[in-house]
Formats: C-alpha cells, structure tokens, sequence
C-alpha cells in the first residue's frame, strides 16, 4: 500500500553518487564483479545493497518466527477461556482479597451455602467473639459493613444471608464460621465484577496461594448441595 | 551445599551454588540426604516405637485441624417443615466479547494505523484513531489485556507447557511487532492506548539533552530483562503491577498506582511519551523489529531540500540530522575500530551480565511465592521471625506443613532462576554492546531521516515540511529571512502530484 509512493520518492531523494535503480535490487547480493575487492565494493556503495538484503532476510527470519512463536502458543490456547476463582479449601481468611483487588470495592465476595448452614441461633460468623446481645445490634456484629443479615425462621433457626452490595471480601464472617462452625461462609470472586485481569492482583498477594484460573463455563467453586451443577 | 541455606542471607551470593557461581548440580541422592537430615522425617519412622505415638498424636491433630479447612458439618441442617431452603445464587461471568473481538479491534487498528501515518500521512486521523483505541482498549476493556503485558504471558506460555495463553493475547503481542518488521511502531502511533494517553496530553514538548536520553533508553531494556524473568518463572507479572495507566483506565486502583499514573501524565505534558521512551519494555522489542522495517514514515513525501523547517518537530528524539557516512579510507578505518571495539565488548559484556543475571535471578527467588514461602519457614525455624507468622506461614500450618515439599520445590526454583538469570543477563549484554557500537558509530544519513527504531509514527513532523504542504495544496507561507540557507520555494522544483495520493 505504502509501497509505490514512498519507494518512488525515496529513490528520487537518494543524492547523486549513490543513486540506485530499483533493477540494481536484485543484483545486489551477487559478488563484486571480478579484480573489484571488497572494500573498493564498500566505498562505490554496494555495501548499501548488501545491508539492505541483510534486512530483508532478518525481517524474513522475523516474522517466520513470529509465526512460529504464535503458532506453538495457539496449540496450547484451547482452555484459554478461563476467569480467577478462589479454591475455598485453601483460603486462610487473611483479609487481603478486600484490600489487594485493582477494583476500589474488591470483586470478592462472601457466598452462604445454605445447605451446608446449621441456621444457629448463635452463629459464630455472625456474631463478634464477646457480643453484649445476642441480638442484630451492630455492636454485636461481626461484619464491619453489616452485609451479613438474618432473618428469623422458627426457634432456634435462624436463615442468613449476604447482602452482596454491602459485601467487601474481608472474609471476617468466613473466619467465624470456618473456626466453630460448617463452613458454610466462603469467599468468591465475584464475576459480574471482577475485570479478570491478566495477572490478578489478589492472586499476587494471596498468602495461601488460593486463587486459580478456572474454565469460564465453570467459574466458581461453590460449596454444598448442588454446588457441582453449577 | 545444602537446601538448608537458602534464605539464610536475603539476596546473597549463590546459596545453593558454590562460590564460584556453578549451577547447583546437587546429586539427588545428595538432596534427599540434606532434606532428611533437615526435616527430621526419616528419624522419626525409624527409631523405634517411642516416637510413633507422637507422630499418630500429630497426624490425629491435623486431620482435627483440617476440619475447619474442609468445612465438616459440625452442625446438622435443620429439617424443616414449612420452609424451603434456598439455592446459592452467583452472578454470571460478564460478556467480555470473547478474544477474537480484540484481535479483530487490533488487526483493524494497526492497519488504520499504518495506512494513515505512511500512505494518507495525516496527524488528524492518526488522533482521532488514538482516541478510539483510547476508548476501546483503555476505558473500555480497562487498560487489560494489553500488548505490553502479553511478554509475559507468552514468556511463561513458552517456559511452562500447563500454562495457556489466551488468543487476544497471542495476537496482541505478535501482530504489532510483525507489523513493525514490516511498516515500523504503527501500533505505538494509534493503537496502543498508553501511547495514546501520553501522547494527546503533550501540549509543550521539551527536548531530553542526548546524552539523558541514550542513558535512559537503558532502562526500559533492565524492566523487560526482569519482566521476562519473573514471568517466566512463574513469580509475578511485575508490568501489571506496575503499570501506570491502568489505574487510570479503571478510574481505580492501589494509590501508588494512581499517583504514578498522575505524575507520568503530568511529566507527558512537557516530555513526549515518557513511559514510551524510558519504561515500556513492548517498546525496545517494537523498536528492534521497527529497525528492519521495509517501509517507514518519511517528513517530507518528496525531496529533501534540508531547509531545516522539522529539525524540531519531533518531540521524542526520533528525528535525526543529515549526517554524511564517512568516505574512503576513513570509512574503512571507522569499519575497522567498530569491529575492535565489538570484538572486545561483546564477550565481555557478555560474560559481566551472564554473571550480574544469575545474582539477579538469586536475588528475586524471594518472589516467587514458593520461594518466599520457603525461606520463611527457614527462618522460623531458626527463629529470626517476628512474632505474629505471616499469612504465608500460618497457611502452610494449616494445610499440613509439608516442609520436604516446600524445600524441594524452591531448590528447582532456584537453579531455573540462576539459569534463566544469566541467559537473560548475555542477551542484556549483548543489546548494552551493540547500543554503544551505535553511539560511537552512527550509521549516515544524507537528510533528516526518521529513526526507525525511535519513530512511533505520530505524524507530526510531516506538516511541518513545505513539500508536504504543496502535496496538500496548502499555501505555503513565505519564508522568514534566515541565514541558514534556506531555500525560498519558489525556486524549488515543484513536484507533480503522483496519482492515486489523497488530497494532492
């Protein structure tokens, strides 16, 4: 496209003295004609000429191995499709999936399993370790930001849940209930947040090496009943 | 020699290796000696039954302690009569367009790209591409994927075989430079949304003096040595990390990131495209590939009359000033003293880098998490950790202290780190002995060319040439008096308008 315009101006522009035809092109990787040295072949400017097949043999050698590089690179791309997860078992609840997301409000999120829930009338991932009440005053709470909401079912049962807009991933509930209870609290990337970065940020920080690129038709690692299925 | 010293002094010399900076061929047999002899493994299941109820004790403890990791029930769901229990619900994954989207984005914008900064040599279209791969690539996709993270992607899709690279990303670190080989840094001109960012807040450019600019030039050479190593041995992708821009683009982010961002923005300003030119590591790969380039932009689109009118156009030092190559002898002569002064350099520099990577790959073991992890349970159990355990410790107890694990894995880490260390270091050697060759023995040049490998096809420079202004059948203004010989046009040869050219 660039070829016609720039190659005719160029020509054009060469000072007189080491003005070359475009024919010359092609014979200019031919030796030197006879009783010429090679130094005598430098100075009349056919050294130009050889410069210029030596770039085109390394743009040549260039983007066959661009080929190459990309080729070998597609034939590992199949399970490429893939989004960051935590692996629930391996997460140690350190608090830093609030703090290290690139989002200002971290896409991890705490997730209730309710099948696994005891429904306990004193939830430990609920309740702070030495509540005053055991009622739903915030001083009680163990949730900095009150995501984690209860409602009461029949006695003793209590039903929770997590209100995912007030939600910061500081898995301070998660801790609780992993600590005395079933483990029904757990943390997860949450997709219709997360951007999933190249490199996830949290994953860089995550003490417990606990996150890992799953396949995007399975983005999660849901605990309980029915948690396969999905 | 053994694993026991790793950690032992953070970034030391050679802790597994001999003094003597010998790759550590630690015999297996060797190894699993030194492990034994550290964990104490082997003495307690041989020494008779004294030990065996301890050992029972602490197995029975940790399936105890596994309880909270694996979620036992510990309280039995209630069975109720007249209440459903409801279903987890999680949000699905966003639409994102898939990969090919990107690509095709891509393939569309380095053809744009290209065609308006060589054939239709327009600064306007090139801006307003630049806005549109701005919105596209930048706010849009979130400044992510991009081209100057896909190196480490493909460095560890390359090294690890269980590793898969994403085809966006695979197209987004092939295809600029395959154009680049081909028509020059297209990409960085519309295409790239961190050269974009930089590049439409320049309002007053200042020149960098020479000398700054060739020292500074290194640098982004050192970033992509060290990105490459650590993505490649799996550590830590450090050009996400440390990207400036992408804060920006998700108008979020660590406030490190956000206030670098801002500072670089506010330096673009007065100095072009400071992160192009002294950071970005795609760029030294764009600009070796760009030196090769078959076409490149020129300023004028006809003859060079050396008027002098764009010796300052170009505000990032990628227009060089007619400088006639040598002649005759002294041509050969100067041929000669560049041969010497490679011939003495390049094994040298070699040799010096090819040692200074494998330190530096020492160095950065600590990065790797299994590293890290490593060297923390050794210094705990020589006790020269602070009372609270990191995060890190406290997981490995919790998911069984496996220490013969932890230790075999990051003595395999650090010989790949010592090896991939030191090839990084030769090719960083070579590249510092081929730039100074350059500096001492610049290639000619008759008029004021582009530096293909500097040249990020902006556009600039080419309204400034009074040919380019007759191409365009703009009135040209009539020259000032100048003592620099300046030719007044009129007496210039005034082309014919080639045929098929945009606006001639």
């Amino acid at each position: 496209m660039t070829d016609e315009s720039s190659n005719a101006s160029g020509e054009r522009r060469r000072p007189a003295g080491s003005v070359r035809h475009p024919a010359e092109h092609s014979a200019a990787n031919e030796p030197p004609p006879s009783g010429q040295t090679l130094a005598a072949a430098q100075v009349t400017g056919q050294g130009l000429s050889r410069r210029d097949w030596l770039k085109g043999g390394a743009r040549g050698v260039g983007l066959l191995g661009f080929g190459a590089a990309a080729g070998f690179l597609g034939t590992r791309e199949s399970k490429a499709a893939t989004r960051w997860q935590i692996d629930p078992n391996q997460c140690i609840q350190c608090g830093r999936c609030a703090t290290a997301c690139v989002l200002e409000v971290s896409a991890v999120k705490c997730v209730h399993s309710f099948s696994m829930c005891g429904y306990c009338k004193l939830c430990t991932g609920y309740f702070e370790p030495e509540p005053i009440n055991l009622d739903e005053g915030a001083e009680n709470q163990l949730c900095p930001t009150g995501a984690l909401q209860r409602k009461f079912i029949e006695d003793p049962y209590y039903e929770y849940s997590i209100n995912k807009d007030l939600c910061v991933g500081c898995g301070k509930c998660v801790k609780g209930c992993n600590m005395f209870g079933n483990g029904s609290l757990y943390l997860q990337v949450s997709h219709d947040r997360c951007v999933n970065c190249n490199i996830c940020a949290i994953a860089r920080e995550c003490p417990a090496q606990a996150f890992r690129q799953v396949p995007v038709t399975k983005p999660y690692l849901l605990r309980g009943k029915g948690a396969a299925g999905k | 020699m053994t694993p026991d010293r790793i950690g032992s002094t953070g970034g030391q010399a050679s802790r597994l290796s001999g003094p003597t900076g010998v790759p550590p061929v630690v015999a297996l047999s060797d190894r699993q000696d030194a492990l034994s002899a550290i964990t104490g493994w082997k003495p307690v299941f041989l020494s008779g039954s004294s030990y065996l109820l301890p050992a029972l004790m602490v197995v029975l403890l940790l399936l105890v302690s596994m309880d909270c990791v694996f979620g036992i029930q510990r309280f039995p769901p209630p069975d109720f009569s007249d209440h459903a229990v409801p279903e987890t619900v999680v949000a699905a994954p966003q639409a994102r367009g898939g990969g090919w989207l990107d690509v095709t984005v891509l393939a569309v914008g380095l053809g744009a790209a290209t065609w308006l900064s060589l054939k239709r040599r327009s600064r306007v279209g090139i801006v307003v591409l630049s806005l549109a791969a701005l919105a596209y690539f930048g706010f849009w996709r979130r400044g992510c994927v991009c081209a100057i993270g896909s190196i480490q992607n493909v460095a560890l899709g390359i090294a690890d075989p269980g590793y898969a690279v994403p085809i966006a990303v695979i197209a987004l670190f092939t295809l600029p430079l395959a154009v680049a080989l081909i028509w020059g840094r297209s990409f960085c001109a519309g295409v790239c949304p961190h050269g974009a960012l930089q590049d439409l807040v320049l309002v007053k450019p200042h020149k960098v003096p020479g000398w700054l600019d060739e020292i500074l030039r290194v640098l982004p050479w050192i970033y992509l040595a060290l990105s490459v190593l650590l993505a490649a041995t799996g550590s830590l992708f450090i050009i996400c990390k440390f990207d400036p821009f992408v804060g920006i683009f998700r108008m979020a982010g660590p406030r490190s990131m956000l206030i670098t961002g801002a500072v670089l923005l506010g330096i673009s300003m007065w100095v072009g495209r400071p992160y192009c030119r002294y950071l970005c590591p795609y760029g030294v790969l764009l600009g070796v590939a760009a030196r090769f380039a078959r076409w490149r932009p020129t300023v004028t689109p006809d003859t060079c009359t050396q008027c002098r009118l764009c010796e300052n156009s170009c505000p990032f030092g990628a227009l060089n000033p007619p400088m006639p190559a040598k002649q005759g002898r002294e041509r050969i002569a100067s041929g000669r003293q560049r041969i010497v002064l490679l011939a003495l350099m390049v094994p040298l520099a070699a040799l010096l880098f090819g040692w200074a990577g494998g330190k530096v790959g020492i160095a950065s073991l600590a990065l790797h998490p299994d590293g890290n992890l490593a060297t923390l349970v050794l210094m705990q159990e020589r006790g020269e950790l602070p009372a609270p355990p990191p995060d890190e410790l406290t997981a490995y107890l919790q998911h069984g202290a496996d220490r013969p694990a932890v230790i075999t894995k990051a003595v395999a880490l650090e010989a790949r780190f010592v090896t991939l260390g030191r090839w990084i270091g030769v090719v960083f050697g070579l590249v510092l002995a081929l730039k100074l060759a350059r500096i001492f023995f610049p290639a000619g040049s008759n008029d004021y060319e582009t530096d293909s490998g500097r040249c990020v096809s902006c556009a600039r420079c080419f309204s400034t040439c009074p040919y380019e202004l007759v191409r365009r059948g703009i009135p040209v203004p009539a020259p000032a008096k100048r003592s620099c010989g300046f030719q007044p046009l009129s007496s210039l040869p005034v082309p014919a308008p080639a045929k098929g050219e945009p606006n001639g």
